[in-house]
């Protein structure tokens, strides 16, 4: 490649202007006109509105306000932060800021709705989709009715049915009950409807709202409506119907016509009758404190849930003392010069924390095994220690679990913590005579510690919320005798909230649950605050 | 510059992007004019019955111009997922669940009833009985499955035990390593497995009315309920140890596959990993152990159709129409060998011995529940038979469950 010849570019760069003027602007205000800055942000805010707008739509289109709101007021936000001259700090912050919004406060906000309301098993729709589902439970086919074979007709912009039976071509709609307009060219589906025009069933499977009407269509088979009604299910036969429920909007009632119950819509969200029996159906309504006061005064729950949460406290500070102690006490000893091979054994250590919790948590499970683990054939001598079945000793060998999965962490953080440590002041204090213990006490502790406290603070909170290792090994067993939901001996809060949302079994109670992952955000929010309150202390030492 | 390039670039890609959601949101022509439409059917499976499903859906879009479009889940996901996403408009129309799903989705109000017509004879009448829910179906049942005595007849020969001491006289006598081994879930419990020997006592979970239906009413207390639990007790870890709670499911088919145990209580699905090392079973009927027949607890699989659909017609005759034929159930059973509801199907598998075996064990079963109280019973009584196997005392034990399951359900 040959140098090309010529001088460097002629154009001498534009006079800056110097930075020490005073009264300079800052240069986010110092725009003027339209630069390629200017350009690129422009396309950029064209695309986020793009997306805006295709979120907001969406959202009205499925008719969630909420979020339909939400992301309108976000645009709004972002079109203004980005086209002000001011707000600079905003325009740094927005992102995460709607973030933060879109992801804690809108998932916090959701979860604190679902805790005043009784969504659960029998409680997940709306009031109006529970009557949907009780007239359906309450139309049933007439044990005697053939099946017919059926057209679906239209005259005049009504829709009707044409079945044919015996031989006769039988139409009608809605409003006018079943006649018969002619006979029967065949035994299948009539062709030919005198007086209705045959819709092709293209026309209605290809078209939803027509496809609906077919659905809902009822052609009554006289004028009596205790004869019941023509339906269809799929468009080319038909049955005869009776509906044994009838849903009155105004009395907001659910009388069954059969029986002369009547089903009064309560505040409970469920259809109850005079005697107490109800139909199954229900839907969400708001209760109030009802989870809340449930979680303190349902005795079948309290005992359990007591015990839990005072295992879930044992559980996650034991889960950071042991291991942060045992990690200091290995980097303290492998930190020693006079080891020999430390980098090869400091990998080693690496190990357990490099292996992934569930695998290793399943692991265990099949090593504490009371008969076949290899834990009680080499360490036990064969005995048969039931260490999955016992309340203590479950709790000591999920701890015991933990402890190695984390503490290969500390021995990483406090090496690199240790190493840190300023030579010069503990060469000073052994001078003026401290001893070892004197040294880890007054110097190397605290300044440890000064590091490490804010991860011992996300340890802990973690740890409360340690699902994966609890649910992996044991599923919080073994049994509380009595306890709803499965809660058991070695469950933490976060695994009984699992159970009582009872995504296992049939179950359900995502009301129940969500008060009580209110209730763990605000321990676990308390206690980190709190905690980093008092970190601010240890950095006296500094 | 480079800020500029980079700039570019996320234009470039979010264009790109952009035009990628546009183009998937335009409605693809599909079908004839005559046949249906672009609208598409969607269908829950799980990944074993996907490919089953598929044929037939395919002869579907070929009949009638209207895709279905599979959705693969997690068999276990199916319930919660189901309850959860109809009443959001945001659910299938189609999904495959089992018979006591049934209860909580009409408590949810999100299942809608299915005429099957004609294909109704053709179905066995323990399925359709299972997929009816206060004198309605709502569903198509597909396929049975129950568990059943399992033996190594290298150990203990082609003899079928009729009660458990004959069982155990048996194996002991075969020299085997164990008698049984019959899974607990570990420290979980697994009522489920031993229902067979629960009802030889006369305590079913919940009393049956003439016509078949449960009630409400807890049918595990009494004498019956007592004398199972005693049972239990007797044979768990605390006395002649055949029972333990150190066996789930995975150690269970161990050590059965390696010969170290002559009998154990087991499903179809789990044929496969029994017989891993070559020892050769029998499949028959549960033995009795308190006098009464043993009466496991049969589970019907089929489809359910979501009551807000909005192609109703169209999911009632893919399931009545196309899935009812013989073509389409065979697909079903060769996809995933479970014990078929349709009669000439079943006719057909019959002549294999274990498959035989499990009709067998079926035909003595009783439909497990599937009302809504049935979802409060599982844990308590799981618990309660984990602690009497451990060597709680039995009486007391179970008679604390029966209360509490009793006030669990209102």
């Amino acid at each position: 490649m040959s140098v090309p010849q010529g001088t460097v570019s002629e154009s001498a760069p534009p006079p800056q202007t110097p930075l020490s003027a005073a009264g300079a602007e800052p240069h986010g205000r110092r725009w003027n006109g339209l630069g390629w800055g200017f350009l690129v942000k422009l396309l950029l805010m064209a695309v986020v509105n793009a997306f805006g707008l295709m979120g907001i739509f969406s959202a009205v289109q499925a008719e969630s306000w909420v979020i339909a709101t939400a992301a309108a007021v976000l645009l709004i936000a972002a079109d203004v932060v980005y086209f002000t001259k001011r707000a600079l700090p905003l325009k740094y912050l927005l992102p995460g800021l709607g973030f933060l919004l879109v992801f804690q406060v809108f998932i916090f906000g959701y979860t604190a709705y679902i805790a005043f309301t009784n969504y659960g098993a029998g409680h997940v729709g709306s009031q109006e989709q529970a009557v949907e589902a009780a007239l359906i439970q309450g139309e049933r086919r007439l044990d005697d009715s053939p099946t017919y074979p059926l057209a679906v007709v239209e005259r005049a912009g009504e829709y009707g049915f044409a079945i044919v039976d015996d031989g006769e071509i039988k139409a009608g709609s809605a409003e006018q009950p079943l006649e018969t307009v002619g006979d029967a060219a065949g035994s299948g589906v009539p062709t030919e409807v005198p007086g209705w025009n045959v819709v092709p069933r293209g026309t209605f499977l290809g078209d939803t709202t027509l496809q609906n009407t077919v659905v809902e269509l009822r052609v009554p088979v006289s004028d009596d409506p205790n004869d019941g009604s023509i339906r269809t299910r799929d468009g080319s036969s038909g049955a005869v119907y009776l509906s044994t429920l009838t849903w009155d909007a105004e009395a907001q009632t659910i009388t069954d016509t059969a029986t002369g119950t009547v089903y009064e819509a309560t505040d409970r969200g469920t259809f109850q009758a005079a005697d107490g029996s109800s139909l199954a159906t229900g839907w969400v309504v708001n209760v109030g404190f009802d989870n809340f006061l449930t979680l303190f005064t349902d005795p079948a729950l309290l005992e359990p849930l007591g015990l839990v949460t005072l295992w879930t406290f044992v559980w996650a500070a034991l889960s950071v003392i042991v291991p942060f102690a045992m990690g200091l006490l290995f980097a303290l000893i492998f930190n020693d010069p006079r080891v020999k091979g430390r980098k090869i054994l400091r990998t080693l250590f690496i190990l357990p924390y490099a292996f992934p919790a569930f695998m290793s948590a399943l692991l265990f499970r099949g090593m504490f095994n009371a008969e076949f683990g290899v834990i009680n054939e080499f360490f036990f001598g064969g005995a048969n220690i039931d260490w999955l079945g016992d309340p203590w000793l479950a709790r000591f060998a999920v701890l015991f679990v933990n402890v190695w999965l984390t503490y290969p962490y500390y021995f990483l953080v406090c090496t690199g913590a240790l190493q840190a440590l300023p030579a010069d002041t503990l060469e000073a204090a052994s001078i003026d005579g401290a001893g070892r213990v004197r040294q880890m006490r007054s110097i190397i502790l605290p300044l440890v510690l000064v590091a490490t406290a804010p991860l011992l603070i996300s340890s802990f909170a973690f740890s409360f919320n340690n699902f994966t290792v609890i649910y992996m090994f044991n599923s919080g067993g073994p049994a509380i005798p009595g306890a709803p939901y499965a809660l058991g001996a070695t469950d933490i809060l976060i695994s009984a909230i699992y159970d009582i949302s009872g995504v296992s079994g049939g179950a359900a109670d995502y009301g129940l649950a969500s008060a009580l992952s209110i209730l763990v955000f605000i321990v676990v929010g308390l206690i980190s605050a709190l905690a980093f309150r008092q970190t601010r202390k240890l950095e006296e030492y500094q | 510059m480079r800020k500029i390039g980079t700039g570019i670039v996320a234009i470039a890609a979010t264009t790109v992007l952009l035009a990628g959601c546009s183009g998937g949101s335009t409605p693809t022509e599909s079908g004839d004019a005559g046949g249906g439409s672009g609208s598409a059917l969607v269908v829950w499976t799980d990944a074993n019955r996907a490919p089953a499903i598929q044929a037939a859906a395919e002869a579907f879009t070929a009949e009638t111009g209207t895709e279905i479009e599979l959705v693969e889940k997690n068999f276990e996901d199916i319930r919660n997922d189901f309850i959860n996403q109809v009443p959001t408009g945001e659910g299938p129309d189609i999904t495959v669940g089992a018979h006591d799903f049934l209860g909580a989705f009409v408590a949810a109000g999100v299942v809608d009833t299915v005429d099957l017509g004609a294909a109704a004879d053709q179905i066995e009448q323990v399925a359709l009985d299972a997929f009816t829910y206060d004198g309605q179906v709502y569903g198509f049942p597909y396929a049975l499955e129950t568990i059943a005595l399992v033996q190594n007849t290298d150990l203990v020969g082609e003899t079928a035990p009729a009660t458990w001491d004959e069982m155990v006289a048996s194996a002991q006598a075969a020299g085997a390593e164990r008698s049984l081994v019959i899974n607990t879930a570990g420290q979980t419990g697994d009522a489920y497995t031993m229902y067979g020997f629960q009802t030889s006592f006369g305590a079913p979970v919940f009393v049956q009315d003439e016509s078949g239906s449960y009630t409400s009413e807890v049918g595990m207390g009494g004498a019956g309920g007592e004398a199972f639990a005693t049972w239990l007790g007797a044979h768990g870890e605390a006395g002649s140890g055949e029972i333990s709670t150190t066996i789930d499911y995975d150690t269970n088919n161990e050590l059965f596959a390696a010969g170290t145990a002559a009998y154990t209580v087991q499903g179809p699905w789990a044929i496969e990993a029994l017989t891993a090392e070559g020892v050769n079973v029998k499949v028959s009927p549960i033995p009795s152990a308190g006098g009464e027949t043993a009466a496991p607890f049969v589970g019907v699989q089929g489809f359910y159709v979501s009551s807000e659909s909005n192609n109703a017609l169209l999911a009632q005759e893919f399931l009545t129409t196309y899935l009812a034929t013989d073509d389409a159930q065979r697909a079903l059973y060769e996809a995933d060998p479970r014990l078929p509801a349709w009669k000439s199907v079943a006719e057909e598998v019959a002549s294999d011995p274990i498959i035989a075996g499990f009709l067998a064990s079926a035909a003595n079963g009783v439909p497990q529940p599937s009302i809504p109280e049935m979802g409060s019973v599982w844990d308590l009584w799981n618990a309660a038979q984990v602690q009497i196997i451990k060597g709680a005392d039995p009486v007391g034990t179970w008679n604390t469950m029966v209360t509490d399951v009793q006030a669990a359900i209102g």
